[in-house]
């Protein structure tokens, strides 16, 4: 099934963003897998009726960062290697999500030893192959 | 191979390809002793959308209307495709299309009546592109245009503007009392004129959803002073909120340059703020504050920073609690 891309306005991200973000997380939860082509930025553009600028600027990103890969004159297809940031960006971005986790669960009144507790056994049970180079 | 054509045209009439298709120079006017717009210095490169933003009264019709050579500014010049608004040779302006509010159109005459009229002014009318526009917006060319819907006139005046080929649109609120059905075929519309290169759009609005959609540039005028004038993307990632709260009344507002708007609570001081440096631990120090946090905006809280009173504001919901 082809990737579907849904933008909204109104929210406090931009909608370039926005497109990044759906490719970028179909890319890492295999929804989108290597070699998939990603609609034309004319067509992209025209079925959510933003400006086409929006669109090149959101698939420039994704090159830039790795997901994606531009091959001239065919378009623009998912890439094979998804391991693109740095250790920095990694840090930055698994800080985000767990500021979130930690906010959401103190909010909720859980103790800390139940946080401790609940993070470690989804650690336990992830499976760290996962996303190295599925084919 | 019509793009080369063009090309050599513009370059007899003594344009570089590169000078920005609206440049306007400390552009003033003035009503009675009122400055309906002050010292608007702007510049649009060729290509691209560009939304022009403000409360009504705020100057976006007058300095259009300057620009457009209809309106003696009472200082300062602009220029439209290299030539000055106040000269516009009839070629140039055959290359500039207009809809002006409200889509004023002959109540009398039937769309096709009005294409036949229109056309015989402009050299590279595209009847097929009016016909495929009044058809998108599912417009019966037979009957008459004061019988038509605010949408359907829209429709027809779009029409009317853009298969003259224009290479610079200039449209002042386009989106006026129109339903979300045409608001969507005029961005469609829009969208699809700028497929041919190097074709320019300024159009204001009040309709912001609309304008993330479609614009790549924003301007913002507020009380006749443009207040901003930069890419959508700048403009997107540099106005952001800056909330400090503290453990008892917040104090009076810490002096941060780029304010736009502080909004007072009982605890917190929500600043808006354009290019923030990024120094919120800072900040909050200096305000007594006991947490900070830096948050991202919606374009539409983004916009309305500029065009809000200067000062305090605080929710005259809160007063009314208070006295509950």
């Amino acid at each position: 099934m082809p990737l579907r891309i849904v933008v909204a306005t109104g929210s406090s991200v931009p909608i370039y963003r926005q497109v990044v973000e759906q490719v970028r997380l179909a890319a890492a939860t295999g929804r989108a897998k290597a070699g998939d082509a990603l609609p034309s930025v004319r067509t992209l553009a025209e079925e959510l009726v933003v400006n086409p600028n929006t669109i090149a600027k959101a698939y420039g990103e994704l090159v830039r960062e790795g997901i994606a890969e531009a091959q001239p004159g065919r378009g623009v297809f998912i890439a094979a290697k998804r391991s693109v940031y740095s250790r920095a960006e990694r840090a930055r971005r698994v800080e985000g999500a767990l500021e979130e986790f930690i906010h959401e669960a103190v909010c909720l009144g859980m103790p800390e030893e139940e946080i401790r507790a609940l993070f470690e056994k989804r650690l336990s049970r992830a499976d760290f192959k996962q996303g190295e180079d599925k084919p | 191979m019509s793009e080369m054509v063009s090309n050599s045209v513009r370059k007899s009439e003594g344009e570089s390809g590169n000078e920005p298709v609206i440049v306007a120079d400390k552009l003033t006017r003035y009503f009675g002793r009122k400055a309906v717009v002050h010292d608007l210095s702007l510049s649009i490169p060729r290509g691209g959308v560009t939304a022009f933003l403000g409360r009504n009264g705020s100057g976006k019709t007058t300095t259009i209307r300057m620009l457009l050579g209809m309106l003696e500014p009472t200082r300062g010049s602009s220029r439209l495709l290299g030539h000055d608004s106040r000269n516009l040779p009839p070629e140039t302006r055959a290359r500039i299309g207009y809809m002006a509010e409200a889509h004023p159109l002959y109540g009398w005459m039937r769309p096709a009546q009005l294409a036949d009229f229109q056309r015989r002014f402009y050299p590279r009318w595209n009847q097929e592109l009016f016909e495929a526009i009044v058809a998108h917006f599912r417009i019966d060319s037979k009957t008459k245009a004061g019988q038509l819907s605010r949408g359907q006139r829209a429709g027809v005046s779009l029409g009317l503007t853009l298969a003259a080929e224009p290479e610079l649109l200039i449209l002042d609120d386009p989106a006026l009392g129109l339903d979300p059905v045409a608001r969507r075929l005029l961005l469609e519309t829009m969208l699809f004129y700028t497929r041919g290169k190097g074709r320019t759009i300024l159009f204001s609005s009040h309709q912001l959803d609309d304008v993330e959609r479609v614009a790549d540039h924003v301007a913002i005028l507020d009380h006749a002073i443009l207040r901003a004038s930069c890419p959508m993307e700048v403009f997107r990632g540099r106005v952001r909120e800056v909330v400090l709260r503290f453990d008892g009344q917040a104090p009076p507002t810490p002096s941060v340059p780029g304010l736009l708007r502080t909004q007072r609570f009982e605890r917190e001081l929500r600043l808006t703020v354009a290019n923030f440096n990024g120094h919120a631990q800072e900040l909050a120090a200096r305000a007594g504050a006991a947490a900070v946090e830096e948050n991202e905006l919606g374009f539409q809280d983004q916009v309305l920073a500029y065009m809000g009173d200067r000062g305090d504001e605080s929710f005259f919901l809160n007063s009314l609690r208070a006295e509950a």
